[in-house]
Order: C-alpha cells, then sequence, then structure tokens
C-alpha cells in the first residue's frame, strides 16, 4: 500500500515529463492582435524558430550593375526567345544571377551544353527555364494582385537549388486489391496538412484542378443539396497548408466567427484569392506543359513534373523572403526589357 | 480527523463477500464469479469485484460491441498495412471512414464505407442491448429505471449523429468516422460548414448543461465530502431522517448563496443537467444541414449574435468582380 501510489506518481511524472519535452515548444509565445477586440483576430509567433526561419530567408547580395552595351540581346546572342529586348550586357548580369540562383554549384553549364553553342537547346534544362523565365514576367506583370511590386526572381522558389525545395507531385492511387483499411486519401500524420489527419490529396483537386474551395452556405436556411462534410475536410486540408506554407493564424485571413464573410476578412485573404488563381495557372500552363521536356527521373510516380504549392515561394513567412524586392534590382524581370 | 478529508478511501474494510440481495429473477441467467478484492479499486471505490449478471442482453452487447471493436481496429491495423508498430504510432490518426457522399443511403462497397455501415450497425445493437440490460436489471432489483433512462439521452445524440442527421441528409457520409483525431476533425469541419456551430442555440444550451453539470458535481462532491465528518456521505439516510450533516451542508449554501438544494433534489439537479446536455446537443446537430445551413447568419437575423464594425477597410469578394477568374 504504501509503494504503489508513489510509484505511480512517479511513472506519471516521468511520462508527463517526456510529453512535455518531446511536444511542446520553448516558450514566450507572442501573440499580436490585428482585428476588432473580442474576435481573437491574433497573429501569433514563436521566437524559439524565429532564428532558424530568418537565417533561412535572406536575399542574396544583387550583381553589380552591368555597363550598358547599347545592343539587344536578341541581336547579341542567337535564340533568344525571352528577354530578347534587354540589353546585351544586363541579359548576361541576369543569366549570371541565375545561375546563383538556380545552379550555383553546376554553373551555367547546367542549362548551356558543354562545348556546345550557347544558342544550343539540347539541355531539357534549358528549355524548362526559358519557360520559367516566361512564367516569372507573366508573375510580375500580370499577377500584380498577388505579388504587388515586389515581385518574384527564380530565387524566391529556387533559393540555390536546381529544383526548389517544396514541390508536390500528383498522389499515386491507393493500392489494390483493397478489401480493408481504406484511409480515404486522408488519416495520415503528413506535413502537408500540419500533421493534423484531414484529407492530404489537397494540392491536385485545389492547385491543379479549380475543385470549389467554398463549402459554407450563404444562406441561413437550407436551399437545397450543398457540399458535404468530407469536401469541407479537404478545404481545411487545403488552408492547413496555406497556414504551414505562410506561418500564420487562420486569423491571418479570416474573421473566424465567420469564416465565409468578406467584409470582415483582412485585406490579406483577397492577396491568397489571387494566390491561388496564381498557383493555378503557373501549375496548368507553364508547368503541367513541360512534361514532354523532362527526362523521367524527374517526374512523381504519376509522371508529372513537380509543381508549385504556396510554400513553394512563401516557405514559412507570409511575405516571401520577409518582403523583400530582388525584382527591384534585376527590372527586366518585370518589364521584359 | 484527516482521513476524513483524503480524496481517496483511507480506509478498507473486508469482510465476507457481499452476494448481493436475493430477487425474483424468472431468467435462466446468474449472478456469476466468485467475489474477490482489488486493493488499487478499493482506493477509488468498492475493492470487491463480483458477481456479474451477464444475461442474454449483456452477452449479445458484448458480442455486438465486440464485432464492431474489431472491424473498426481492424481496418486501422489494414490501413498502416499490418504493421503493429505503425498502428500504434499513428493509432491517433487512423479511422474507419463513413462511405463516399456519392453512395448517398445505398449500399457501399465494402472498402469505401461498407465496412463503417457494418461497425455503425453493431455498434448501435451493441448499445441498445446495453440499454436493455441496463433498465432490466434496475427493474429487478426494484430500482427505478433513472440510469437507463441517462444512458438513452447519451444513445440520442450518437444516433442523431451516425443515423437520423445522415438519413435525413440522405448520405451516410454525413455521418462520423470512427477514429481519435478524424471524429474532431469531422466535428471542426462540420462547425465550418454550418457557419460556426458557436451561434447554434442548440449548441449553446448543451454547453450550459456540460459546464452546469460540472459545477453541480464539483459543489455536490465537495459538499458532501466536507460533512462526512458528521456522517454526511449517507445521503440516503440524510434524505429521509436530516442529521447535523445535511443542516450544516444546507446552512453553509444559504450562508453563502441564500439558497440550498436538499439532499434529494441536487441529485435530480444534477441527472437534469447531464441528461439535457446531450438531449439539446442532438437537437443542435439534427437542425443543421436539414433546416439551419449557416448558423452564424441565423443568429445575424435573429439578432441573436452581433455585427463587429470592418477594421480592414471595404473588403470585397473578388469572385464578384467583374471578369474574375474562377
Amino acid at each position: 500500500m504504501k509503494i504503489e501510489l508513489p510509484l505511480a506518481g512517479a511513472l506519471f511524472a516521468v511520462a508527463a515529463a517526456a510529453v512535455v519535452y518531446t511536444s511542446f515548444t520553448l516558450p514566450p509565445v507572442l501573440s499580436t492582435q490585428n482585428g476588432w477586440r473580442g474576435t481573437a483576430m491574433v497573429q501569433v509567433e514563436l521566437p524559439a524558430h524565429r532564428k532558424a526561419l530568418q537565417a533561412a530567408n535572406v536575399v542574396p547580395e544583387a550583381q553589380p550593375p552591368a555597363d550598358l552595351a547599347n545592343e539587344k540581346s536578341s541581336v547579341a546572342y542567337e535564340n533568344v526567345k525571352v528577354l530578347g529586348d534587354v540589353d546585351s550586357a544586363e541579359f548576361l548580369r541576369i543569366m549570371t544571377a541565375i545561375t546563383e540562383w538556380v545552379a550555383p554549384e553546376q554553373g551555367c553549364t547546367y542549362c548551356h551544353a558543354e562545348g556546345e553553342s550557347l544558342a544550343s537547346d539540347t539541355l531539357y534544362t534549358k528549355v524548362v527555364a526559358r519557360r520559367m523565365l516566361q512564367m516569372t514576367l507573366k508573375i510580375n506583370a500580370g499577377w500584380k494582385p498577388h505579388v504587388a511590386e515586389t515581385g518574384v526572381t527564380c530565387y524566391t522558389c529556387h533559393r540555390g537549388q536546381p529544383v526548389p525545395a517544396q514541390i508536390w507531385f500528383k498522389e499515386t492511387p491507393p493500392p489494390e486489391p483493397a478489401y480493408a483499411g481504406n484511409r480515404n486519401r486522408q488519416n495520415q500524420p503528413l506535413p502537408v496538412v500540419g500533421d493534423s489527419s484531414l484529407p492530404h490529396d489537397i494540392f491536385e483537386p485545389y492547385l491543379s484542378k479549380a475543385t470549389e474551395i467554398r463549402v459554407e452556405s450563404a444562406k441561413a436556411l437550407r436551399t437545397g443539396p450543398n457540399p458535404s462534410i468530407q469536401s469541407t475536410e479537404g478545404t481545411y486540408g487545403l488552408m492547413m497548408h496555406l497556414s504551414q506554407g505562410l506561418g500564420v493564424n487562420c486569423t491571418f485571413c479570416h474573421n473566424t466567427q465567420n469564416f465565409a464573410d468578406w467584409k470582415t476578412s483582412t485585406p490579406q485573404r483577397v492577396t491568397a484569392w489571387h494566390g491561388i488563381r496564381m498557383v493555378r495557372e503557373i501549375n496548368n500552363e507553364y508547368i503541367d506543359t513541360l512534361v514532354g521536356a523532362f527526362p523521367a527521373n524527374r517526374k512523381g510516380p504519376m509522371g508529372d513534373v513537380a509543381k508549385v504549392n504556396c510554400a513553394t515561394c512563401h516557405q514559412g513567412v507570409n511575405k516571401p523572403l520577409y518582403g523583400v524586392s530582388m525584382v527591384a534590382d534585376y527590372l527586366a524581370l518585370k518589364t521584359g526589357k | 480527523m484527516p482521513e476524513y478529508q483524503n480524496l481517496f478511501t483511507r480506509v478498507q474494510i473486508r469482510g465476507p463477500a457481499h452476494y448481493g440481495v436475493p430477487i425474483k429473477d424468472r431468467t435462466y441467467w446468474r449472478r456469476d464469479g466468485e467475489p474477490f478484492y482489488v486493493y488499487l479499486l478499493g482506493v477509488i471505490g468498492n475493492a470487491q469485484i463480483g458477481p456479474v449478471y451477464l444475461g442474454f442482453m449483456g452477452s449479445a452487447s458484448l458480442i455486438c460491441g465486440l464485432i464492431a471493436f474489431e472491424i473498426i481496429g481492424l481496418n486501422m491495423l489494414a490501413s498502416v498495412n499490418w504493421d503493429p508498430v505503425q498502428f500504434v504510432r499513428q493509432l491517433f490518426w487512423l479511422a474507419l471512414e463513413p462511405p463516399n457522399p456519392k453512395y448517398g443511403l445505398g449500399i457501399p462497397p465494402l472498402n469505401d464505407g461498407g465496412w463503417w455501415l457494418m461497425a455503425g450497425f453493431f455498434l448501435t445493437v451493441s448499445l441498445l442491448l446495453w440499454w436493455g440490460r441496463m433498465y432490466r436489471r434496475a427493474r429487478a432489483l426494484g430500482m427505478g429505471t433513472h440510469v437507463a433512462w441517462a444512458f438513452a439521452a447519451a444513445i440520442w445524440l450518437y444516433l442523431v449523429l451516425g443515423f437520423i442527421r445522415p438519413v435525413l441528409m440522405g448520405n451516410w457520409g454525413e455521418a462520423v468516422p470512427f477514429g481519435i483525431f478524424p471524429h474532431l476533425d469531422w466535428t471542426a469541419a462540420f462547425s465550418l460548414r454550418y457557419g460556426n456551430l458557436f451561434y447554434n442555440p442548440f449548441h449553446a444550451l448543451s454547453i450550459v448543461f456540460l459546464y452546469g453539470s460540472t459545477l453541480l458535481f464539483a459543489m455536490h462532491g465537495a459538499t458532501i465530502l466536507a460533512v462526512s465528518r458528521f456522517g454526511g456521505d449517507r445521503e440516503i439516510e440524510q434524505i429521509v431522517d436530516r442529521g447535523t450533516a445535511s443542516e450544516r451542508a444546507a446552512l453553509f449554501w444559504r450562508w453563502t448563496m441564500g439558497f440550498n438544494a436538499t439532499m434529494e433534489s441536487i441529485h435530480r439537479w444534477a441527472w437534469w443537467f447531464a441528461v439535457l446536455c446531450p438531449l439539446t446537443g442532438g437537437i443542435g446537430i439534427l437542425l443543421s444541414g436539414t433546416v439551419v445551413d449557416n448558423w452564424y447568419l441565423w443568429a445575424i437575423k435573429h439578432h441573436f449574435a452581433p455585427g463587429y464594425p470592418a477594421v480592414f477597410g471595404t473588403i470585397v469578394d473578388p469572385a464578384t468582380l467583374p471578369g474574375a477568374t474562377r
């Protein structure tokens, strides 16, 4: 009698300490109010994580300005299909920057085949890079509701790596024959949905296809069949990705009193709405169309090309690279000239 | 007298085992098992274990419950490719999901909700049989059937979630998955889908009775422990023969808040609060999607919820602007 209770208490204390140590974040947790009082609209920040996040989101130094050659790149070089109106010296400067942003270890020969003319399109990487430049120009000029004047460069996603770290492929269908144990593409602790048990097959339906994200009714009373609980869980899963990818809470965009209502939402929700449409266009117009160019070893299990989601650019920060505009040093990536 | 104030029972009395009062039981079943004592259980309750009455309904309920438990557990195990280590590691995430909404109320394929339907059937049968057992055993002992009806309130909420509402919605896919985190995600998604359940007045009532139950439980438990040194723990005797414990407890509450429940009525308070929690909650769930589609908008319409000022300026749904992409 005298031993059992203290022993049980000690075992409980050890177990509790193990749970606290392995699953808790080091305090303090800072919160900033960003909405009307009483609506619990706060942004939570963890100083314990801040340092690593800041170190991972530093903008590289810009290339020194070029002395203009007063000759268009399309005249100076052969086979220039993008940025042809740019001064050839600035063109070379951008090429140097791209090498640093995308293939710093592999160098120019990552795209320009060794021993061949610079005009040669032998390597698939060059074909892809050209399309990606067209994409960058389109984003900077045509998606200002999302990227504003800050814009994007190759570095926003690539961060010095030929393949960006945050990418996704189409999911493989569940294995056959399956008479039991259907997970319904959820109930698996995966980082894409913040280790929750929400559906993890969220990218293809919402960021390639235009599956309806809105599930909440705009009418107080029922008027007819409306989105199911399971499609609501899909939307919820996508929103977990947005939250994780941007390092923000739900209340960064929504007044959670009523998620669907735009009037009490923050301006960031409008930015995000455009961002989702931008990502769909990137994936459909600029990436999936390259499926013939990529070699098999770069493709996913379903034979598709690596695609982008919110985290590809944002990488845990609500403004990629903390909102520092790299395009300001490379205006040709916005204007095309 | 520190023993009387301890949270655990300090004195365990061991006499000959108590076999229970004789009853006029006409059934074939009897109370089974030789009683024995467990010290640790004696710390929190009665140290005597058994005898147990299984009966037809008890046995059938346990068998049906075991079938449901096995269907759910083996499906979870199959979902991690029969790996026991992963089963333990991912247990809180695993689930047996209801059918895909496209099957409506039809019979879905076995691995796309069929197992769920079967597990739900056996679990429901098990619960109803257990309810019958509660009712019949109470009757056999000459007791009231209060326990059975309180249990029925919980079964009502269970049936609303997994049977009545899905049938009214015409879709098994509306029901709750069997799983720890998945059923919590279902709950959160339900609130998101129907415009924030906090604006559902029946949800509000349910919370009142839930928290009210804990408050009453704390007040009653504390009161009885506090007067147990005067024999207050002999509540039943004190109902009919009010002693000094009962009078002190009553005076304490009249002193502190001007009103006191009686030794008997406090149990009515507790019973009604506990029973009304799932009863009102079930009504709130039942109305969601069948009648009310957005509780927030409903609450605004009926001046039940306040509006908040738009502090971010005019935010317009971009999808409503001309030329917007979908």
